[in-house]
């Protein structure tokens, strides 16, 4: 294997992405727009909870704009897969599966350059959750979160990397955002899990992004960034990405010309 | 035949069409139904506790206080929906189509409202089998439940109208699929899923006045159990209210179209 070669590619399909945000920037919009509405809408709506016994801040706007970063990653991320689905369609992947390049530097490619496009949503997020304002974080804590954010960009678009190989289809978008969505409210988004009720309690304590939640979320409860709440975090998003990356480059290599 | 009964044709073939039409489609049926469904589910658990609130009103479980919330919003998007659709069709020329036709303009517009009324009503039923599983007690019983029914349905023909009337002005399904973060916006600035004395400012003096907050009442109130003429009478006048404007932009918008092709 020439691994050389091989970061060539990732480059090249890392810069293609970037292009064609530069080229078509209104496909960042729904990503940014989404996430930023539901940050809004929920702290206004849910800010009444802090009021309960059992949560660690006052700021309910601090409490969520975690969940928000991660759901503009998981949108952004899931938006990978549907433009693979449209590269499919239009024939353009194709010759890529034609060229000699392996299909782990594909997938690379790929999933790498969502990993930065989760960056865009999380910035206008941050910029607008300080102006409204968000406690800061600290700049430990803002780290964790920004990589919290990136790896849940490179997870969500292993996933819709998998549907769009296996489906072939932009119609499968709504199972792409939807998986995503499914995995990042699912977790204590809304509330400790103490006090989370019935069944979403337990999917919640079950849902490895819950550690991933609680983690972005540390700096800006003010809680001490400590190894012990870290690690968890970590370990899930290293799990995820290692089961979803085989599913995809399995779909990859199914896939044939 | 005369003319009122083949009108009544065309919108009956329409509506069937558009419900079918959607069906056929998942990325149709996905935001009417998976996701509120999704959203009801995540924020029954996630905040549920939120009964135990000082000044929350009386309810048995804070998933009957939600539906009324999801349903608006499954209605909304219904409607959004049905103005998608009719862009698609104007896109792909199936209206003009209709147009060069020997039917009335409005049977037209008429029938895509008709399927979404459908929808609206459908999307009722699965939330009201939502909350009958799950435990939400209808207090108010079948008539209650019927209330809730032709609200939400009339709900979303008005907000199909809205989606309708930008539909025929763009023509463009990218534009009225653009008012899908909107309709969040308005929900989120109603008491659709949070009573209005406990939302933040600036939140809570604008769902005052927001009609969507006058029609989840109406919505609301046959399964907290406090139902009161008043409430029936302000989700009616809201949906009224939005009805007539929904249909002048729509009457303007087809009017232009058909002006400059």
């Amino acid at each position: 294997m020439n691994l050389a070669a091989d970061l060539a590619t990732v480059r090249v399909l890392i810069r293609r992405a970037s292009n064609e945000l530069l080229r078509v920037p209104g496909a960042a919009i729904p990503g940014v727009l989404a996430p930023t509405i539901f940050f809004l809408g929920l702290s206004s709506v849910f800010g009444g909870l802090t009021e309960l016994t059992g949560f660690d801040t006052d700021s309910y706007q601090s409490f969520i704009l975690p969940v928000s970063l991660l759901q503009g990653a998981g949108f952004t991320g899931a938006a990978t897969g549907v433009n693979l689905a449209r590269d499919i369609e239009q024939g353009w992947f194709d010759r890529l599966l034609a060229s000699p390049a392996p299909r782990p530097a594909l997938l690379a490619g790929m999933v790498l350059s969502a990993s930065l496009r989760s960056l865009i949503p999380a910035v206008v997020l941050l910029a607008v959750g300080f102006a409204v304002g968000v406690d800061w974080p600290g700049f430990g804590g803002l780290v964790l979160a920004v990589f919290c954010v990136m790896a849940t960009g490179t997870i969500a678009a292993c996933w819709g990397v998998t549907l769009a190989l296996h489906y072939k289809t932009q119609s499968a978008a709504p199972l792409m955002q939807a998986g995503m969505f499914v995995l990042v409210l699912f977790t204590t988004a809304y509330a400790p899990i103490e006090l989370l009720q019935g069944w979403l309690a337990e999917i919640a304590r079950i849902n490895p992004l819950t550690q991933v939640v609680d983690a972005a979320r540390l700096g800006f409860t003010g809680q001490p960034i400590t190894w012990a709440d870290t690690w968890p975090a970590l370990a899930a998003l290293a799990g995820l990405l290692a089961v979803l990356s085989w599913f995809a480059l399995r779909e990859m290599r199914r896939t044939s010309l | 035949m005369n003319a009122l009964a083949v009108n009544a044709r065309v919108v009956a073939a329409l509506g069937a069409r558009s419900v079918k039409q959607t069906f056929r489609r998942p990325q149709l049926v996905a935001p009417i139904v998976i996701f509120p469904t999704l959203l009801l589910a995540v924020q029954t658990g996630g905040a549920g506790r939120a009964v135990d609130l000082p000044g929350f009103p009386e309810v048995d479980n804070f998933l009957s206080f939600m539906l009324a919330g999801a349903m608006l919003q499954s209605c909304l998007l219904a409607g959004n929906t049905g103005g998608i659709a009719l862009a698609v069709d104007l896109e792909i020329g199936f209206t003009d189509r209709l147009l060069a036709a020997p039917i009335s303009r409005f049977s037209i517009v008429l029938g895509r409202l008709v399927g979404t009324a459908a929808l609206g009503a459908l999307t009722a039923l699965w939330f009201i089998a939502i909350g009958l599983i799950f435990g939400a007690s209808f207090e108010l019983g079948v008539p209650g439940v019927l209330l809730m029914i032709v609200l939400t349905s009339l709900a979303a023909v008005a907000f199909g109208g809205l989606s309708a009337a930008i539909a025929l002005y763009t023509g463009q399904a990218s534009i009225v699929q653009g008012l899908f973060p909107l309709i969040f916006v308005i929900l989120f600035l109603s008491s659709a899923f949070f009573p209005i004395n406990l939302l933040l400012e600036p939140a809570a003096s604008v769902a005052e006045y927001n009609p969507l907050s006058f029609i989840v009442e109406g919505i609301r109130e046959p399964v907290i159990g406090s139902l009161s003429a008043e409430t029936v009478a302000e989700a009616f006048g809201a949906i009224a209210l939005l009805m007539a404007i929904s249909t002048g932009l729509s009457a303007i918008a087809l009017r232009r179209r058909l002006r400059v092709g």
